[in-house]
């Protein structure tokens, strides 16, 4: 039983990460849709972005403490919004009007450029992400283990979805948000400006992967150039079972992928751990293609 | 349902039968209850106001859509869950609202990808390259010039479907359905866009095509003029229910049909 | 592209390969084995554009069905001591054609699920369908595994991949110029409008995969004997996108571009050899440069009228 609870809190922990990831792609999605290839790699940035800053931050703030900490992933975040800010207008806006398909390769490319520029640059053997939070077991009940990390990234995520569900429901850019997701057309007719709302919202979901890679690599303190490519693609089946360009969706994804895929690892078989998503995003498309939360789309003829 | 007929040759079982057709997409219904027939060479017209349901009607005989209710029959067979390309071949073509070529082909290839329906050849064929083969494309490439040639496009032959003219293209894409060799044709607003003149031509076109390839027309059509000038029945829809059916004169007095128009 | 007398052509590639080959051992064995790798690129890029190109089917998983190809014939093949030339002939080429209908059957099983997606969605599927050949082979331990596995005749020469080669264009080629190949176009530019037309699209689709799955199977087959020695890691994404990046340079629907854009991309790296590390770096760039200024591929000229 405890070993169960242990597997679900893991799961919950992964599952939040994927979750903040997800959330990226599916606000994406609803607005432009089309899906950022490169989004994955933002995460890995993030990890790195905060690598880099915290010998900086711990000059001024001596840690590991939760302040320090809450820096450098506030830090983080800002810098990967404005980098998925300039992506979008480097390579995706010059776009808009053409095929999908010229963008997911565009965005194919950015990803691939990201990866192994980040080889080149930080060296493509894995770096140990030091301590930024202080990490200590909080429970310990019989077999039950729970640190500090899991605890931060659970509080984390859950601050970052009320502050997103706020800014969504409750702020004029939200609002304009969720308009053009409805409706492109409509939206700029009304006065909307569409280039601010799409690089908010690619500034936004970059800050969100950001996150998830502070907090991911708070867990499992190991990071390379390479580490966005698996979580990207579970996040992305994330936000398409939980259907793609609803945000409670993409964060009930996350979570189900996340706890699925550890009890998985735990109970049955770890090699096939990463099959799981693909295995799960294959089983969605062909039985619930709008998703778990989704709406079907009907082509107009 | 009255059926007057002017000296239009009406056989005892009706090429296009919807009954009761229904189409709903979530809770609303697109079309409802639809009761229509359609006789061998007869011209009728499917008007209403926007969103009446014309197009909608279209796609469920078309089998673009699945009827949420009611049957279709086409020369007598059923085509209620039938696919598209499957109501192509039994022989019912159409023409679409927004112009809907094959925009990396040329004016030939569009017409000579519909001849295909009448003379297919499949992946072995065109891999041995032998007589049947040659004999096959000989043939298809007659048609294709033919029907081009009817229509005065026959020597824009070679060039991008999307090089024509507006009226052109529109031309075009009624020369590729009527290459599917159709019993019926249906035309989705083909005056769309059109000035006077040329809607006068598209009348004498749509009237040459029904006399030259025998073939039963349904045109949704929003100009009057073109409606009542050429059709010799005609159907009003109003939000997906059928309000009129009548004689080009009998439907310009109808009740129904002007308060569908002006509303209230 | 005029192919008239596509049937001459072809036999006279295979007796091209064949004198070829029959001299191999006076030529450099290096740039021997270069051209080997050309021919298989070019077969693999040929491939997927009859899928993505002609048929508008993005796939992302191309170097799946190669995986499958390269591990069915190097089976069979390894359960074969030394033969002489014509046994070793007919084993090969019955491994190869193994190989290619093995993966075809691979293509038949991702192709029909795929069928309703679009164009996001597909590329993401066949990606995941992709990786999940190349776990499954990881996870075969009577294949090597992760370690590998060895392939003991080097049996790939000039005839077999430059022969292979002539013989995907060909059909490649033939399908697409023809009135029943107008179909794959239709599917492409318009999947409603060719269903009014009567083309039935999901034929259309599942052919492509299958063609373009065989082929991919039977570079997959020559590559593994001219390497001999073959791991589920070298038929990975990165893989695919080497051969979705020489379609979208030569141009998608552009045969000729295509092979053209094959065999830069094979020698490129040759010329290349001191900024080697950079390799993928460019090639990504290249892929958004390609995008953002010249979306149509380096070797298309489209003129007024062109039928492609």
């Amino acid at each position: 039983m405890t070993e169960l609870l242990q597997q679900l809190i893991n799961g919950l922990a992964l599952g939040s990460i994927l979750a903040l990831i997800a959330l990226g792609y599916t606000m994406v999605y609803g607005i432009l849709r089309f899906i950022n290839f490169a989004h994955g790699d933002l995460f890995m940035l993030g990890a790195f972005a905060g690598f880099y800053i915290s010998p900086a931050v711990a000059a001024v703030l001596p840690g590991p403490s939760l302040g320090s900490g809450l820096v450098v992933l506030g830090l983080a975040m800002l810098i990967c919004a404005v980098l998925g800010v300039v992506i979008e207008r480097v390579a995706y806006r010059p776009l808009r009007r053409r095929p999908k398909l010229a963008v997911l390769i565009t965005a194919i490319g950015i990803s691939l450029f990201l990866e192994n520029t980040g080889q080149l640059v930080f060296g493509a053997t894995p770096k140990k992400f030091p301590e930024i939070i202080p990490v200590y077991p909080v429970l310990k009940f019989g077999g039950l283990s729970i640190t500090s990390s899991q605890l931060i990234v659970l509080g984390v995520t859950l601050l970052l979805l009320v502050a997103l569900r706020h800014i969504v429901l409750k702020t004029r850019m939200g609002m304009a948000m969720r308009a053009l997701a409805f409706n492109p057309e409509a939206a700029a007719l009304m006065g909307i400006n569409t280039d601010w709302i799409v690089s908010f919202t690619f500034g936004l979901g970059s800050a969100l992967a950001a996150a998830a890679g502070i907090l991911f690599a708070i867990v499992y303190p190991s990071i390379d150039p390479l580490m966005g490519i698996l979580p990207g693609l579970k996040a992305f089946v994330a936000a398409v079972l939980g259907g793609i360009g609803n945000l409670p969706g993409a964060a009930l994804g996350g979570i189900l992928i996340g706890v699925t895929e550890t009890l998985v690892a735990g109970y049955l078989s770890s090699t096939y751990r990463d099959a799981i998503a693909f295995g799960i995003l294959i089983l969605i498309l062909l039985v619930k293609p709008s998703g778990l939360l989704g709406k079907k789309e009907i082509e107009k003829v | 349902m009255n059926r007057p007929s002017p000296g239009a040759e009406k056989l005892d079982s009706p090429l296009l039968q919807l009954d009761k057709a229904t189409l709903r997409f979530g809770g609303l219904a697109a079309v409802s209850d639809l009761d229509l027939s359609l006789g061998r060479n007869e011209l009728v017209g499917l008007i209403g106001p926007n969103g009446a349901g014309k197009t909608s009607a279209f796609n469920l005989i078309t089998g673009v859509y699945p009827p949420s209710g009611g049957s279709i029959l086409f020369d007598g067979r059923p085509m209620a869950n039938r696919k598209p390309h499957q109501i192509a071949r039994a022989g019912i073509a159409r023409t679409f609202q927004n112009i809907r070529l094959f925009a990396s082909m040329t004016v030939f290839d569009n017409v000579r990808t519909a001849a295909r329906l009448h003379c297919p050849r499949g992946v072995r064929n065109a891999l041995w390259r032998g007589r049947s083969f040659r004999d096959g494309e000989k043939e298809i490439s007659g048609q294709v010039m033919e029907l081009l040639e009817i229509f005065q496009l026959g020597k824009f032959h070679a060039a991008a479907a999307t090089s024509l003219s507006y009226g052109d293209q529109r031309r075009l894409e009624i020369i590729r359905a009527l290459a599917t060799k159709p019993k019926l044709l249906l035309l989705d607003e083909p005056a769309a866009g059109m000035n006077a003149t040329e809607k006068a031509e598209l009348m004498r076109l749509i009237q040459f095509i029904k006399d030259r390839f025998q073939v039963s027309i349904l045109l949704v059509e929003h100009d009057m003029k073109v409606v009542m000038g050429i059709c010799e029945r005609i159907v009003v829809l109003d939000y997906g229910i059928k309000i009129a059916e009548g004689t080009p004169a009998e439907i310009r007095a109808h009740p129904k049909v002007i308060e569908a128009y002006l509303g209230d | 592209m005029n192919i008239r007398h596509a049937k001459t052509f072809l036999l006279g590639a295979l007796a091209l390969g064949f004198l070829v080959s029959v001299v191999a051992s006076h030529f450099n064995s290096y740039w021997l084995f270069i051209t080997y790798d050309i021919a298989i690129n070019v077969i693999l890029a040929v491939s997927l554009n009859l899928i993505n190109g002609y048929t508008g089917q993005f796939s992302l998983g191309h170097a799946g069905f190669m995986a499958v190809g390269a591990y069915t014939a190097a089976v069979i093949t390894n359960q074969f001591g030394d033969l002489n030339p014509f046994a070793a002939g007919a084993v090969f080429s019955g491994a190869l054609l193994a190989g290619g209908a093995l993966a075809a059957g691979a293509g038949l099983l991702v192709g029909i699920p795929t069928l309703r997606l679009r164009g996001d969605y597909l590329a993401i599927v066949t990606l995941g369908f992709g990786e999940i050949i190349r776990v499954i082979f990881q996870n075969m331990q009577g294949v090597g595994g992760a370690r590998g596995l060895s392939v003991a005749h080097g049996w790939t020469d000039f005839f077999w991949a430059f022969g292979a080669a002539a013989a995907a264009v060909y059909v490649v080629a033939a399908l697409v110029h023809s009135t029943y190949g107008r179909g794959f176009l239709a599917v492409r530019d318009d999947e409603v409008a060719a269903s009014a037309m009567g083309i039935n699209p999901v034929r259309y689709k599942v052919t492509a995969f299958v063609v373009g799955a065989f082929f991919a199977g039977v570079a997959g087959g020559l590559y593994a004997h001219s390497k001999q020695f073959i791991t589920p890691g070298g038929f990975n994404f990165m893989q695919s996108v080497s051969i979705v990046v020489m379609v979208i340079l030569g141009g998608m629907g552009n045969t000729v571009g295509v092979i053209l854009a094959a065999v830069l991309l094979t020698l490129l790296p040759e010329f290349l050899r001191p900024i080697a590390e950079y390799r993928m770096i460019l090639y990504s760039l290249l892929l958004v440069v390609l995008m953002l200024a010249r979306p149509q591929g380096l070797f298309t000229f489209r003129k007024q009228g062109d039928a492609k």
